[in-house]
């Protein structure tokens, strides 16, 4: 059975397949993309951090916004979250607790659309390695 | 389709699945499956990441967290703390040796800093049983691209202006082949790549079989397209069994995706590709002997002209290329053949895969911009030498190359470089030695190579590389008299003038160049009767150095062929003429009273 037919045929297959390499090509190229780190830790997730993780997977992907969303260990703000940190390109990252499906939406439309601060951040007082 | 959250790339390679990363897929998918964490996290297994000493190799996207040496019991591990709480397995991240901090990214890693993957570009990360993971990645693009809007002449004008040069070894331009295999009219003509790869050493046209099998179809299609032939044949080693798997595999997916078969996307090209296995010969490696030995016939070279362009399979035009030069095809032609002469030297384009080996920290495959200096290669990204040992030589270009020096290591490397400075670029291969390796020994190790896989057509190969290795022989066991440097070096240069292929044509190469780089090593050899390196077993004596000796008697003991002899609390002596020189008497001392002399 041929599948491809003409050029067209390649083109729509490949825009169709993306998606399943899609993840691994923007963590290569992380920085050029909004980075979400969700604390997924006993605390976290007890707080709804799974919720808030899907949710903003699907959002980004529905706002056509290029971002990698990862899920990480207790960030220590267990009394703030879900807590979810958030890199834009080429900027230092910021925290937001108290984080739900209403705070994902002002944190994507203000924050990420454009670098607007919305309530809800905590100070950084951690260092990743590389 | 797109739900997974995480993707789990594991090395699929050759040398990581003899450190059973077979297993750790298994152990993952079990893992995860017991988790309920199967549609979340997707396992792949990929091609070769290249950091082969540090395999088996685990990566995690989109974390970019790179595990090194994982073990198939480091599973449970890795799904519990990693993808359950975000915690990175610090103990299974690489170590930078210098500053003895933990990486996760490669991105970090010196031995990565440097490269610029493109006819790797895939491998470790595309799984390459899945055709659909190639297309996403554009694969077939370039097919469709050149079939739909670009005639043939187009095609080979654009990789004549990418300066991209045969990567088997020669450095022939590959537009300039296409052009001449183009010109000459038939009614059949073949595409054929060269999957026989045998530099001892090299192992780079495998990974990238085994790791992205379909950017070399997809090139054989290109090829076949721009010289006007419908039939590709790769002719590939037996002894490459998970090449030919994954190779297979990627015909059939192709075929039935209608990109390869009859009307490719619906233009009226139609192209196919059968495999051929090669019995491993060195010498199936030239174009003309691995086309004789496609035909069924003994693989032996026969004398250019005609080249395979005028007359090669069944006497029809054909076109060879090697493996990663095809590989790098395809991205020529969507990136551009600008892009591609925008990296490199001035008369070597683009990227260049080496395979480091022997005494150097980072064993692995790496791809470098040409003109990449080899300190960078083998201090930067190799990470130096092992054990801290003395730099001595790097052997580039396999049997027909030669050893570089100290002097050599701020060459620039490409075709040409290499050549002026004695060796060849070769396939790739990157042999490192230290102090400890007999530079003789070296030149007469790759000798006994070619003695044993010369095909014995031409009396100067067959006989002459014998005589070669007879005299070196003679000189490792101390027999070898200054008139014999003198035969070496001249029977080298008559063998290289008369030859009939390019096996016989760059054999004495390794002796002419440690030769030229390490003569003083033969003049020790031959005078003192002396191994500076102490690898010629013939030249070395055992001592007992009496005034340490304390005669506890565990050398005489532990000595195989009872060579030495002495009274309990005596000096003990070793009698050279039994001594089979086996070191076990240096080990059991623990006064350090024997030596070499």
């Amino acid at each position: 059975m041929t599948k491809v037919k003409s050029l067209a045929d390649l083109k729509q297959m490949k825009a169709n397949l993306e998606a399943k390499v899609n993840l691994r090509e923007k963590a290569e190229t992380v920085e050029d993309h909004v980075q979400v780190k969700v604390a997924m830790a006993t605390c976290g997730i007890a707080s709804g951090a799974k919720t808030v993780m899907e949710y903003l997977i699907e959002e980004f992907d529905k706002r056509g916004i290029s971002a990698v969303v990862t899920q990480t260990g207790c960030m220590g703000y267990c009394y703030a979250e879900p807590t979810i940190e958030v890199k834009r390109p080429g900027e230092e990252p910021v925290v937001f607790g108290y984080v739900d499906k209403k705070k994902v939406d002002e944190i994507i439309e203000k924050y990420i659309r454009n670098g607007e601060l919305v309530d809800g951040i905590i100070p950084v007082n951690y260092q990743s390695i590389k | 389709m797109s739900k997974y959250k995480m993707h789990i790339l594991v090395c699929g390679g050759t040398g990581c699945r003899a450190s059973e990363s077979d297993a750790i897929v298994a152990n993952l998918k079990k893992e995860l499956a017991a988790k309920e964490l199967e549609n979340e996290v997707q396992v792949i297994m990929t091609g070769c990441f290249g950091f082969c000493e540090k395999g088996p190799i685990v990566k995690i996207m989109p974390d970019n967290t790179f595990y090194v040496q994982v073990k198939p019991e480091d599973v449970v591990e890795i799904v519990n703390e990693h993808i359950i709480k975000g915690r990175k397995v610090m103990r299974l991240l690489y170590l930078d040796p210098t500053s003895q901090d933990h990486i996760s990214d490669s991105k970090h890693m010196e031995f990565y800093k440097k490269q610029i993957r493109i006819a790797l570009r895939n491998c470790g990360f595309i799984n390459p049983e899945n055709v659909d993971e190639y297309i996403a990645r554009d694969g077939y693009l370039a097919l469709g691209k050149a079939l739909t809007e670009m005639k043939p002449q187009d095609v080979i004008d654009e990789i004549k202006k990418s300066g991209l040069r045969g990567r088997g070894g020669g450095g022939f331009p590959t537009g300039l082949k296409w052009d001449f295999a183009s010109k000459n009219k038939a009614d059949q003509k073949y595409v054929v790549c060269n999957a026989d790869e045998g530099d001892p050493g090299a192992f780079m046209d495998r990974s990238i079989l085994e790791g992205d099998p379909h950017s070399v179809i997809e090139a054989m299609a290109l090829c076949g397209y721009s010289i006007g032939a419908t039939k590709g044949l790769v002719y590939i080693r037996a002894e490459y069994p998970l090449a030919i798997h994954r190779l297979k595999v990627a015909i059939d997916q192709a075929r039935e995706y209608g990109l390869l078969g009859d009307d490719i996307m619906g233009t009226g090209f139609s192209f196919d590709i059968e495999l051929r296995y090669g019995a491993g010969a060195f010498v199936c490696g030239e174009e003309t002997a691995l086309i004789h030995s496609m035909e069924g016939l003994r693989g032996e070279p026969t004398v250019k002209p005609p080249f395979p362009a005028e007359s090669g399979y069944k006497a029809m035009p054909t076109n060879v290329n090697n493996v990663e030069t095809l590989a790098s095809v395809p991205v020529i032609l969507l990136k551009g053949a600008e892009w591609f002469a925008s990296i490199g030297t001035e008369k070597s384009k683009g990227t260049k895969v080496f395979a480091l080996a022997g005494k150097i920290n980072n064993v692995g495959l790496i791809e470098v911009p040409m003109g990449t200096t080899l300190r960078e290669v083998i201090f930067e990204i190799g990470g130096g030498i092992k054990n801290g040992k003395k730099f001595k030589a790097v052997q580039t270009g396999g049997p027909s190359g030669g050893c570089l020096t100290e002097k050599h290591l701020d060459t620039p490397i490409d075709f040409d470089n290499l050549i002026a400075a004695g060796s060849m670029m070769g396939s790739g291969g990157m042999i490192v030695m230290d102090e400890d390796d007999c530079m003789v020994s070296v030149a007469k190790f790759f000798l006994e190579f070619t003695v044993e896989e010369s095909c014995g057509k031409c009396a100067p190969c067959r006989i002459g590389n014998k005589r070669l290795h007879e005299l070196l022989d003679r000189i490792t066991k101390g027999n070898g008299t200054l008139e014999d440097l003198d035969r070496l070096r001249n029977l080298s240069h008559v063998i290289k003038d008369t030859a009939l292929c390019g096996l016989g044509q760059t054999s004495p190469n390794p002796v002419l160049s440690t030769l030229d780089n390490f003569y003083n090593e033969y003049l020790d050899h031959v005078n003192e009767k002396k191994c500076t390196a102490g690898q010629c077993k013939a030249l070395m004596t055992y001592v007992i150095d009496p005034d340490a000796c304390v005669g506890c008697t565990a050398c005489a003991r532990n000595c195989p062929v009872n060579a030495i002899a002495g009274e309990r609390k005596q000096p003990h002596v070793i009698n050279p003429a039994i001594c089979i020189k086996c070191g076990a008497c240096i080990e059991k001392c623990k006064f350090n009273a024997i030596s070499i002399k």
